[in-house]
């Protein structure tokens, strides 16, 4: 049976789609001629129907409507596999951006920290710095 | 090379079974808390984050939870026992959790090592202290925690199985040749850590991190710990559904 043969090799061409390492433009170039193919094939079968039964009696399947439903549920399969793929990229930058915030408030909050540990140290040596008179001037610039 | 790691990996044991553990009480318990840097992915572990920070802040300076969203009060009960605590904005997993602490220990100027630990109070500060001294007295980058190596711990035979084979997976992708995976203790040296990026935010990360440690060609050992399995931390641990996760995340990128 052609269509069996024809069925699992989707199946599996699908599969490597998507364990292969990603690649933006390849893939988004690979998602719009599928597409282009998809309103093609629409068009010509709305305007000559028996075309897709002959196509599926060519190939081993009964009838064109069957042939249709083969092909939606690999249409689908690759919608899973592109939408899974587009989810991790796209978690993949949340987190990016998630660890940026964290990390640039954790900066700024140790920023602070250290400002207020300079704060403390300095005025804890004010009345020794105040009681040298040669270093009054330092004293009246941390003033 | 396997007969050396066997052998270097029997170390550990007799410097536990020597009673150089007990005669540790003479030894400074603050010895590491200075360059060492404690790391601890934090997520709605309000009843016993602040126990364990508490304990761990006896022996070390440096302690930095990595808040992964919390939706209870683990935030202030972190704070309170006094770790220093980064949040991320939304839930974001383990790994990425780890990764961020990372990168924020890599601005600390004193830095030396850094200690992976689980929020949940399972690991025990006595074996991070042998770990660290085990890094130290033999220069290794990296030094990974194993429940395997001797008979401490039981974690059941449902959780035996489901280890062993992800260790046996780890093994085969990774190269290196561990007797425990998703083991939460570790030493990492910082050298080591800035080497590696952590790409996987949830829990395949344990698997990862140990595949991309071993790729830095960095020396490392395994150094026999106990996991305590309190009631607590086994209704928070893995299910064994989520060995699936795991390896999903791990295949498809």
């Amino acid at each position: 049976m052609w269509i069996q043969i024809l069925l699992v090799v989707a199946v599996i061409v699908i599969g490597l789609f998507l364990a292969r390492p990603a690649g933006g433009d390849s893939h988004l170039a690979i998602r719009r001629l599928f597409m282009f193919a998809f309103v093609l094939v629409a068009i010509v079968s709305i305007l000559f129907p028996q075309w897709l039964s002959y196509i599926a009696n060519l190939i081993g399947v009964g009838r064109g409507a069957d042939l249709l439903l083969y092909a939606l549920v690999l249409a689908f399969l690759i919608s899973v596999a592109t939408t899974y793929r587009r989810n991790v990229q796209l978690n993949r930058r949340i987190t990016h951006l998630a660890r940026e915030i964290t990390l640039a408030r954790a900066q700024a909050e140790d920023a602070l920290r250290r400002a207020a540990a300079v704060d403390t140290a300095t005025r804890g040596d004010r009345p020794p710095v105040v009681d040298a008179p040669r270093r009054d001037d330092a004293a009246d610039q941390v003033g | 090379m396997p007969e050396r790691r066997s052998r270097v990996r029997a170390q550990p044991i007799l410097f536990c079974k020597n009673g150089l553990m007990d005669s540790s009480a003479q030894v400074d318990p603050r010895r590491h808390s200075r360059d060492t840097w404690i790391v601890i992915p934090l997520y709605n572990e309000e009843s016993v984050i602040g126990r364990v920070v508490a304990e761990l802040r006896e022996h070390f300076d440096h302690i930095v939870c990595i808040d992964d969203g919390s939706t209870d009060g683990s935030i202030a009960a972190a704070e309170a026992a006094g770790a220093r605590v980064l949040r991320h904005p939304v839930n974001l997993g383990q790994g990425a959790a780890l990764q961020t602490g990372f990168e924020y220990v890599r601005t600390q100027p004193d830095a030396r090592y850094i200690v992976t630990f689980d929020a949940d109070g399972q690991h025990r500060i006595e074996d991070a202290m042998l770990m660290l001294d085990l890094a130290e007295r033999d220069d290794v980058a990296i030094v990974f925690g194993s429940r395997f190596l001797d008979d401490r711990t039981n974690p059941g035979w449902v959780k035996r199985v489901v280890l062993k084979t992800a260790v046996w997976v780890t093994n085969r992708t990774t190269g290196l040749e561990l007797t425990d995976a998703h083991n939460g203790l570790r030493v990492i040296r910082t050298d080591a850590a800035s080497r590696i990026t952590l790409e996987q935010d949830r829990m395949a990360h344990a698997t990862e991190i140990v595949l991309k440690l071993g790729r830095t060609g960095l020396p490392w050992r395994e150094f026999p710990v106990e996991l305590l399995y309190t009631d607590y931390s086994k209704s928070k641990g893995q299910s064994v559904l989520n060995s699936v996760n795991i390896l999903v995340d791990l295949l498809v990128k």
